[in-house]
């Protein structure tokens, strides 16, 4: 800093106001943060996402209470997202219905949405090479990005679960729940596991916040990076799903998307568990570089 | 810092390019081998026609674009390695405003002052509202900036760039877009941060906004630095023409080339040319017109305008691109 301004002595002090060196406070940088936050969260794109994130456990709720109106069950063996069988008993379980029928396809898209405009929609508009000389710096802004994604993840799942519970709670009875393993839980346990549920299925959600970054650190085009960071997402379930690729399968970032499900067994059954997590942090880690390498080596141009 | 050398120290340059060059990745050359000096306190005029390499070389100083080869400091700092340290001190305007549509424009200037963490929050609603002020945004402050005027825009953008004290403005093409009003307005901000000791470099194609405003100037074609120096100076290199305007331009055109006068075009009322080499006192030139019985309307030497140095110097148009 002291050679920068020994070739401008004569500005600073022509300048009174001006101060003698500026300094980085480590408890600034979390201004970028914050405002990150408050700029993804007052768009109306986001607010439409969470809309119709919020949606989805309206709707199974209201379609579980008509189709069981009549007085019949909807049985187990009749299919649909996993515990919707167990919803008339207990409007807890429209929790656990939700997150199972959102998980696949409609929180990872909310969330491809995100990442894949977190860098390419700043170049898009032009604001990014104004934060860049601002200058946010472009690990920190990159880091910025993605927490901010992580919370949207947050966000969303948390979303999700709180439309379900509220549901649940206004359609359906509450009280005592039985797990998969058929013990029964207190309603406060089952609370606490549904929060437990909800934790893992936004982590889960991490790699594919991950990859829709790098994605996003590609291209100046916001929609070319949240169109290719779904269409990437839509291949890997399509992957997933055919039995001749099974030896792939345990590396698709969703395959153990629905262990979480293990959580409700009684005792917990951690072996998917920490096979998701772990391969989510194996993504992070992966892409996570990769859109650092990208980014910090990047002409910018838009 | 070991590496500030004595002579950029003597200079005093606040922005001294060596060498700078950009290939992009097409093979197509940008900027090449542009040896750039700008003093400090200058307002430094930055010209060239559009695709003459004046943006790519601005995005290196910034350090947005990597060079190719050759080293550009800004601050006396090596860029883009020192961004976290230069950048404070640098107020830019690069390529036109971009904004947050969705966003007021005070919300704008906060976010763009909270992605400096040099900035303290503590001050930012305070500087963005004088900032606000200094570019006649109060009133539409609370507006969204998506229902902004192009000239609301790039007062915003302005604006963002004077959200510190700067050391540094590098503005490019700051008066697009704005009304005459407008125009003279940024002019006059212009002068005013300079006078405070703001170095500005600025970039523009309007070069009698670059007459008005610099004391310095480089000018750009096809990648390459021409020319830079004093304004003045420049200017001085083309020289002016004799203009005479009368209704009898014809016989005005036969004694003008009579008296040394080269390069004679007549057009309607006026008849113009070189002035005659050796130069002589042009009362002489004068008294032949009148004594020939050309009837004299006008009678001048109309001062070389950075235009004609322009031309002589890249003998092309400006607005023919590289």
């Amino acid at each position: 800093m002291s050679q920068a301004e020994d070739t401008s002595v004569r500005v600073t002090e022509t300048r009174p106001t001006a101060p003698a060196a500026r300094s980085v406070r480590r408890l600034w940088t979390l201004g970028l943060f914050r405002s990150e936050l408050t700029t993804t969260f007052r768009r109306w794109r986001t607010l439409a996402l969470l809309g119709v994130l919020a949606a989805v456990p309206v709707l199974v709720g209201i379609a579980v209470k008509i189709e069981t109106s009549d007085g019949g069950g909807t049985g187990p063996g009749g299919g649909g997202p996993a515990f919707i069988a167990q919803i008339t008993n207990n409007g807890l379980f429209l929790v656990f219905t939700a997150l199972a029928a959102t998980l696949p396809f409609f929180l990872p898209m909310a969330i491809g949405v995100i990442a894949g405009d977190a860098i390419a929609g700043e170049a898009n508009a032009g604001t990014l090479r104004y934060l860049l000389v601002a200058p946010a710096g472009r690990t920190r802004l990159l880091l910025t990005k993605y927490a901010t994604t992580m919370a949207f993840c947050l966000v969303a799942t948390l979303v999700v679960a709180v439309s379900a519970l509220t549901v649940g709670a206004l359609l359906f009875p509450l009280g005592d729940l039985t797990t998969i393993s058929g013990t029964r839980i207190g309603m406060g346990e089952g609370l606490l596991r549904a929060l437990l549920i909800a934790l893992v299925v936004a982590a889960s959600l991490t790699g594919v916040a991950a990859l829709g970054l790098f994605v996003s650190t590609l291209t100046n085009s916001g929609i070319a990076a949240m169109a290719t960071t779904v269409g990437l997402l839509i291949t890997v379930q399509i992957l997933d799903q055919i039995p001749q690729l099974h030896a792939i399968q345990p590396y698709l970032f969703s395959h153990y998307w629905l262990s979480f499900a293990d959580l409700m067994r009684d005792p917990v059954y951690w072996d998917d568990l920490t096979r998701n997590l772990g391969l989510q942090a194996v993504y992070a880690a992966v892409f996570g570089s990769a859109a650092w390498a990208r980014f910090t080596a990047k002409d910018i141009t838009a | 810092m070991d590496e500030l050398s004595a002579a950029e120290r003597d200079t005093g340059a606040v922005i001294a390019t060596r060498a700078l060059t950009k290939r992009y990745r097409g093979g197509q050359l940008a900027v090449d081998g542009l040896d750039l000096t700008v003093p400090e306190g200058s307002v430094f005029g930055f010209l060239g026609p559009n695709g003459s390499g004046k943006t790519t070389t601005i995005r290196m100083l910034m350090g947005l674009i990597e060079p190719t080869s050759g080293s550009a400091r800004v601050l006396g700092r090596p860029m883009p390695r020192s961004t976290r340290a230069v950048l404070p001190h640098v107020g830019a305007l690069i390529e036109g405003p971009a904004l947050y549509g969705f966003l007021s424009g005070r919300d704008n200037l906060l976010r763009y002052d909270a992605a400096d963490p040099t900035a303290d929050p503590r001050t930012r609603r305070a500087r963005v509202a004088a900032a606000l002020d200094r570019v006649g945004l109060t009133a539409a402050a609370g507006k969204k900036a998506k229902a902004y005027s192009l000239g609301m825009k790039q007062r915003l953008g302005l604006a963002a760039a004077l959200l510190q004290p700067r050391r540094l403005l590098v503005l490019d093409e700051p008066t697009n877009g704005l009304d005459p009003q407008g125009m003279r307005e940024i002019r006059a901000l212009v002068r005013e941060l300079a006078s405070d000791g703001t170095t500005v470099f600025l970039s523009s194609h309007l070069l009698d906004e670059i007459e008005q405003v610099c004391t310095h100037a480089a000018v750009m074609a096809r990648g390459r630095l021409i020319t830079q120096g004093p304004v003045a100076e420049l200017a001085a290199g083309a020289r002016g023409r004799l203009v005479v305007t009368t209704p009898d331009p014809g016989d005005a055109a036969r004694v003008l080339k009579e008296q040394g006068v080269t390069d004679v075009v007549v057009t309607d009322d006026r008849a113009t040319g070189e002035p005659p080499e050796p130069p002589r006192d042009l009362a002489e030139v004068n008294a032949a017109l009148v004594t020939a019985g050309v009837r004299v309307r006008g009678f001048g030497l109309q001062r070389a305008s950075l235009e004609d140095a322009f031309v002589a110097l890249t003998g092309e148009g400006f607005d023919v691109a590289g």
